[in-house]
């Protein structure tokens, strides 16, 4: 304890009388409010604009009524029953649809976007990589829907691709790709590539070089070499990846409506128009929350099998 | 490029001798070209949509819808922006939105990063669980709960409400890059500047906003895109308002006007400049090493 801290301190009028021990903002005692004050507008903001309406959204499920009117708590549990079973529209369908969706991008994104991330991380020199970086960045600097519309230009029966290949004979009259389920799992791999490339990326630059030396100076072929040290190491990066894609692929209703058919129909859209379209609240409710769930328990299975440690590394 | 000769191999005061790196068994020196051309081919696909939004921004199109066949250059979608009833107000709605969700997500983050990479506290787990959540969370739940609350609230919905929900994603993606950008960097600077005889309020000025301020661009940055971009979200919580992304939305499926197109083309022109002159500012002043690894 010094002197100078002690009148700093009293100078600066900075917290009670000085108890003999030196202002120390760091996990220590003595400034027990501090974190407190510093994050209360944000946990405030995040409280009633974030946790409370994602509870009293999936609650809504079980109440009757509409938001105009108010709703009364009915505990009416009729309403996931009345989406399952025998109902007027497929949920199960889109359900299944949505989740195969989502799984078939998220594998391609992992099969596309590993090299991608481990090409930028081992075999580029450090000045370029940034570079890279954002190349694989660059599409965000166009707005998503116009990205997706594009897409839908170029792949549309009477678009380019079409024309060229139908040109070349490569293609026939009757061969479509927009309206099919390849192009909205395209869509959603290409919407989200960067989501896997980047989480891989931070996983493989943390590895330390001197572990692949290691595994190469003990006679590691390079594939075991990859097997056996790059791989496992880079785990917590695939997981982090496959959490945003597959989230994000599984309730997305873009792509499925600007690039898919009526054969192509997705929870997301299905979510939307029993909400925005239909006003039937306590379907839309019961949709997310089961929706929520299915998502939960995937990806709780794929943490256990997948034994990732704490996300938080990665970030 | 800076004319600041800087050994490249020195990182976070680290040494990284890439020569280092290339030893017996180890896949570097070995020069198959697959790894590349996957990387080269993929870049090259994500850019095709770009490239024709480029080229067909200028396709002199009869209809005022774009179509494939070619039909001539022209400049006359960029001279006409303002042409297509909605477009412009839509795209100011989004502007605006953006920057104010930005600013509102930046004087949250910051205070509340802070607590978070600095103190443990009670509820400090709870606060970053709710982080990642509101990242992790399906759009379409977000913004149909969303919704359902400011209904029953009685809150009508509109500019105001895309606002607010605008700035709640952006909280969370800010505290997660001024928290990476804190992690590693000590106290010992402002506990410096405490003993030398400065005020909480004169060391924070002074020594901890400067270290912040690159996580603070980089966060705004990112807090824009999200903003301007946002579909999912925003269609659910806009009321009568329109964004951007809802009027490209609501147009996809009668035929884009080339003018959102010349739109597009603004916005990625504008966003690579900002790019590049970040990286100019970046590669003139390297990030001093706070590793107190």
């Amino acid at each position: 304890m010094s002197t100078a801290t002690m009148a700093t301190d009293q100078v600066a009028g900075a917290g009670p009388a000085p108890t003999g021990q030196t202002r120390r903002p760091v996990g220590r005692r003595g400034v027990r409010a501090a974190p407190y004050l510093l994050s209360l507008a944000g946990s405030a903001w995040l409280l009633i604009l974030f946790v409370i309406p994602l509870v009293s959204g999936l609650i809504v499920s079980l109440m009757s009524g509409n938001p105009e009117k108010g709703f009364t708590f009915t505990w009416d549990w009729g309403v996931y029953s009345s989406i399952f079973v025998n109902p007027a529209v497929p949920y199960a369908t889109f359900f299944v649809r949505s989740l195969v969706y989502g799984g078939a991008a998220t594998l391609i994104t992992i099969i596309v976007g590993y090299p991608m991330a481990y090409f930028i991380a081992f075999r580029v020199s450090p000045r370029w990589k940034n570079a890279l970086l954002f190349l694989v960045l660059l599409s965000f600097l166009v707005s998503f829907v116009i990205r997706i519309d594009m897409w839908a230009f170029i792949l549309a029966d009477q678009g380019p691709l079409l024309t060229i290949l139908r040109d070349l004979h490569l293609a026939s009259k009757d061969f479509h790709i927009l309206g099919t389920s390849a192009a909205v799992i395209g869509g959603d791999a290409y919407n989200d590539l960067a989501f896997m490339v980047l989480p891989i990326y931070v996983a493989l630059e943390k590895i330390e070089p001197r572990f692949l030396e290691a595994a190469g100076d003990l006679y590691g072929s390079p594939r075991t070499v990859f097997s056996r040290v790059v791989l496992p190491l880079s785990r917590s990066g695939i997981f982090a990846g496959v959490l945003l894609v597959f989230i994000d692929t599984v309730g997305d209703p873009v792509d499925a409506s600007l690039l898919g058919g009526t054969n192509t129909y997705t929870i997301g859209q299905a979510i939307q128009d029993a909400y925005l379209t239909n006003q039937q609240y306590n379907v839309a409710a019961a949709l997310s929350t089961v929706l929520m769930i299915l998502l939960g328990i995937i990806l709780f299975v794929y943490a256990r099998i997948a034994g990732t440690e704490n996300i938080e590394n990665l970030v | 490029m800076s004319a600041v000769t800087q050994d490249p191999n020195v990182v976070g005061g680290e040494s990284l001798d890439t020569t280092s790196r290339r030893v017996a068994g180890e896949p570097r020196r070995r020069r198959r070209p697959i790894l590349p051309l996957i990387y080269w081919v993929v870049v090259g696909i994500t850019m095709v949509p770009i490239v024709f939004m480029i080229v067909y921004s200028f396709n002199d199109v009869p209809t005022g819808r774009i179509s494939f066949p070619w039909s001539g250059f022209t400049p006359y979608w960029y001279l006409n922006l303002g042409q297509v009833s909605g477009l412009t107000h839509a795209f100011a709605t989004s502007i605006e939105i953006a920057v104010l969700s930005a600013l509102i997500s930046i004087v949250l983050g910051v205070p509340m990063s802070l607590a978070m990479e600095r103190y443990r506290f009670w509820g400090r787990g709870a606060l970053n669980a709710t982080v990642y959540a509101d990242i992790a969370a399906p759009s379409i739940v977000v913004g149909a709960a969303s919704l359902s609350f400011f209904l029953s609230s009685s809150i009508s919905t509109g500019f105001v409400t895309i606002l607010l929900v605008h700035s709640t994603f952006n909280l969370a993606y800010v505290v997660v890059v001024l928290r990476a950008r804190l992690s590693g960097a000590g106290t010992a600077l402002e506990e410096a500047a405490g003993d030398l005889g400065a005020s909480p309020v004169v060391a924070f000025r002074t020594v901890t906003l400067p270290l912040l301020l690159p996580g603070i661009i980089a966060g705004a940055m990112l807090s824009l895109a999200m903003s301007i971009d946002d579909y999912v979200i925003t269609s659910f919580v806009a009321g009568p308002s329109v964004t951007f992304p809802l009027f490209v939305y609501g147009a996809a499926k009668v035929g884009l006007p080339p003018q959102v197109l010349c739109f597009g083309t603004i916005i990625f022109a504008v966003g690579l400049l900002l790019a590049l002159v970040n990286a100019l500012i970046t590669r003139r002043a390297p990030r001093p090493a706070f590793d107190d690894e």
